[in-house]
């Protein structure tokens, strides 16, 4: 829709406008615009501008360290990491998830919504809600959670509130509020006792009835201004993610499905372990986040959007009575089968964190995740893939390890570089729709950053490149003077500047 | 009348024979260590049980309690370079505590713990180690060894095997196995031996077991190393 706007016929004489970082994300990434005389937007692009390099420096590690060590790449989801890698390397001891030992498939499930819970309570109160309270083009002062704190109090305490009880899930099954154990190849390494439930049961009412409140001020805020909120870097995609067998929202296991704008279905109940036999990432030079797409629609129309907003478009309900009932609303309000309002990504974060209160509810008070039946084991497999609905979408760990155990190739698509087409499209969006021909102030560039948070993108976890990493070295003398230069291609190809 | 020396001005007796090290614990004082270990024979070489005696530096573990020795142990200069002892064991290997099997479960982790050790301090060696994994239940992984000789001396006096030696100098000593092939699944070790379970760091570990203790329940989790030592060695010296 706009992806003439991705890069320039001509960039001569353009002015380049930066937006760095952007801020309220995870991660470091940057927005450029390339102007004309006229403040036209020529050019805009999302670039994530951090290396990482996970997938290289696990391989030759042993496998078994693989949901500790990869939980590192994030500091917001990673249990998501640590169950995804979970779930591929229960495949390397010969245990598939139907063999998972039932109290363990219930603590990770308890895990990952406590997980999901505090994501979306982070992502939703401290970052979104002063763009949704005070206005996107509101004074500086205003953009932060301190404003929240001081205009609405019992509000931020809330989101403080429901971020804390998710974090205690995590502390009580892991171990630890962020980066514990927890997950072992093929189940877990406890359980819960009875006073770490009780403690987690004590709150959980609560955690409910703000999660209800907390969709209602979304709804409310989403509805006052229904065309804006509609409009705003909207763009019509693909959806993909995980269901249940009966089509109903699933977080932590279940098939891919995937459909198209009009909501039609492109695939279903598709075992994800053929991920690569119908999702390819393409590489563009500008950025160091690949681009994937849906092999069957290629690379211009297979792009796709994942995340709260896939999830609740695709499903075909949702298995909490309060969490369905705000679906139902939910997709109401669109005059369409799906709802493709990018803003709409804040109103399905808080429907599921709605999903997660109310599952952690029942979790709680079925007796198995107090079992002592934790671990399986099977035959030795040399591969493994395992997938997960992480806070921002559907979430990829592939592995294969060696006859010592040790893992010779990895591959990880992490949830944000799924939405990589859907927020350079959303913020091309925004440029072109509410930015070109006007005079550039600093509140106005903010919508360009209220466009991408409502991905809720984690560019660090986000952030891998294909080939040999580039790099430029530069030696300058005290007088600023350039006396030499290296320049790394991405094929590995050192050369040095002459003259310089 | 028992024979006695002082460590940090205390009395303690001691019976002849015993190095300064074994004399602190049974008197249930804590001189920092990693290659000691009251079952095998003393080396030397960490250098972190450094303490005074009589003004003059000297390992507390190849000393011998002698009457009218006036010890120094718990001191600043001594903790002082015992932290940077411990630093340059960090630098010069590759030890990455936060994904590490081990953490919680280390004694190199936890003596700097002890020590306060808040960082690197000295730039790191980056070296590049192997990983042997060759072996069906043990796995030793290069990155992690200090060389305390622990398991070369377990393996000799206790499992009566001699797989491990150190090779090579300076900085390129390193941990070899007593295989022609140079891999440990090439040996006669077996996970069962004493020299499989010894490993102050994660340098020698048994398969399959990585992160099964859950955090809050590792050695480490509620004591520091100070008691965790005492308890485990005073059991070891009554055998």
């Amino acid at each position: 829709m706009y992806e003439h706007l991705e890069t320039a016929d001509n960039t001569e004489n353009l002015k380049r406008v930066v937006v760095e970082p952007v801020s309220r994300v995870e991660g470091h990434g940057k927005v450029t615009l390339l102007l004309d005389e006229d403040n036209k937007v020529k050019q805009a692009r999302l670039h994530i501008v951090e290396f990482r390099g996970f997938e290289r420096f696990i391989q030759g590690r042993p496998y078994w360290e693989l949901p500790v060590l990869v939980q590192r790449l994030c500091g917001i989801c990673p249990v998501s990491h640590h169950l995804a890698a979970a779930k591929a390397i229960d495949q390397l001891v010969g245990i598939d998830p139907v063999n998972l030992p039932i109290a363990a498939d219930k603590l990770r499930r308890l895990l990952h919504f406590g997980q999901v819970l505090q994501s979306h309570a982070l992502h939703f109160f401290h970052l979104s809600s002063p763009d949704l309270l005070f206005g996107f083009e509101s004074e500086i002062s205003k953009r932060s959670i301190i404003a929240v704190i001081e205009s609405y109090p019992d509000l931020a305490v809330q989101g403080v509130m429901l971020r804390k009880y998710g974090q205690e899930v995590i502390r009580m099954v892991s171990g630890k509020r962020i980066h514990g154990t927890g997950a072992i190849p093929g189940g877990m390494n406890k359980s819960l006792t009875k006073e770490e439930r009780d403690y987690l049961r004590k709150d959980i009412e609560q955690i409910i009835s703000w999660g209800v409140a907390s969709v209602a001020l979304i709804k409310k805020v989403h509805c006052s201004n229904l065309p804006y909120y509609d409009d705003f870097a909207t763009i019509r995609s693909n959806y993909l993610g995980l269901t249940k067998p009966d089509g109903a929202l699933e977080l932590y296991h279940g098939g891919i499905r995937a459909k198209n704008a009009q909501g039609e279905t492109i695939m279903d109940h598709v075992d994800y372990c053929k991920y690569n036999d119908f999702i390819h990432e393409e590489v563009r030079s500008w950025t160091y986040m690949k681009f994937p797409y849906l092999l069957s629609m290629g690379q211009e129309d297979g792009w796709y959007r994942v995340g709260p907003l896939a999830r609740v478009n695709n499903c075909d309900y949702i298995d909490t009575p309060l969490a369905e009932l705000e679906r139902v609303d939910f997709k109401a309000h669109s005059n369409e089968v799906m709802v493709h309002s990018t803003l709409a990504f804040h109103w399905a974060r808080l429907i599921e964190l709605l999903h997660c209160a109310e599952s952690i509810k029942t979790l709680l008070n079925d007796p198995d995740i107090l079992s002592q039946d934790l671990v399986a084991k099977g035959e030795k497999r040399y591969e493994g893939v395992g997938v997960i609905e992480a806070p921002r979408g559907t979430l990829f760990h592939h592995y294969q390890v060696d006859e010592n155990d040790i893992v010779t190739k990895a591959n990880l698509i992490v949830s944000t570089t799924s939405n990589n087409m859907a927020m350079n499209e959303s913020v091309r969006q925004v440029a072109a729709e509410y930015l070109s021909g006007q005079e550039l102030t600093e509140p106005l560039l903010n919508n360009l950053e209220v466009a991408i948070r409502a991905y809720d993108p984690c560019l660090s976890c986000a952030t891998h490149a294909m080939g040999k990493m580039p790099l430029q070295l530069e030696l300058i003398n005290a007088d600023g003077q350039l006396i030499d230069k290296l320049v790394k291609g991405s094929n590995g190809h050192i050369n040095r500047i002459a003259n310089a | 009348m028992a024979k006695t020396i002082t460590i940090d001005g205390v009395n303690i007796p001691y019976e002849e024979g015993q190095t300064i090290i074994e004399a602190a614990t049974t008197a249930g004082i804590y001189i920092p260590h990693l290659c000691h270990h009251p079952e095998f024979t003393p080396h030397g070489s960490c250098k972190l049980c450094t303490v005074k005696v009589n003004g003059r530096n000297c390992s507390a573990c190849t000393f011998p309690a002698m009457e009218g020795q006036e010890v120094i142990n718990n001191a600043k200069d001594l903790n002082d370079d015992r932290q940077k002892i411990t630093q340059m064991l960090f630098v010069e290997g590759n030890h990455f505590c936060p994904s590490c099997e081990k953490t919680g479960n280390c004694q190199l982790q936890a003596v700097a713990y002890h020590l306060n050790m808040l960082d690197d301090h000295f730039p790191l060696f980056y070296q590049h180690r192997e990983m042997d994994a060759s072996h069906a239940d043990i796995l030793i992984d290069h990155n992690r060894c200090i060389f305390c000789t622990l398991c070369v001396r377990a393996s000799h006096a206790h499992d009566g095997k001699d797989v491990f030696a150190i090779s090579g100098r300076g900085i390129n000593k390193h941990l070899i196995v007593n295989s022609e092939s140079g891999l440990l699944k090439d040996t006669n070790m077996a996970a069962t031996d004493k020299a499989a379970h010894i490993c102050p760091t994660g340098a020698i570990l048994i398969k399959h077991t990585a992160y099964q203790v859950p955090i809050g329940e590792r050695l480490y989790d509620h004591q520091q190393i100070d008691q965790v030592s005492l308890n485990t060695e005073l059991v070891d010296h009554d055998k």
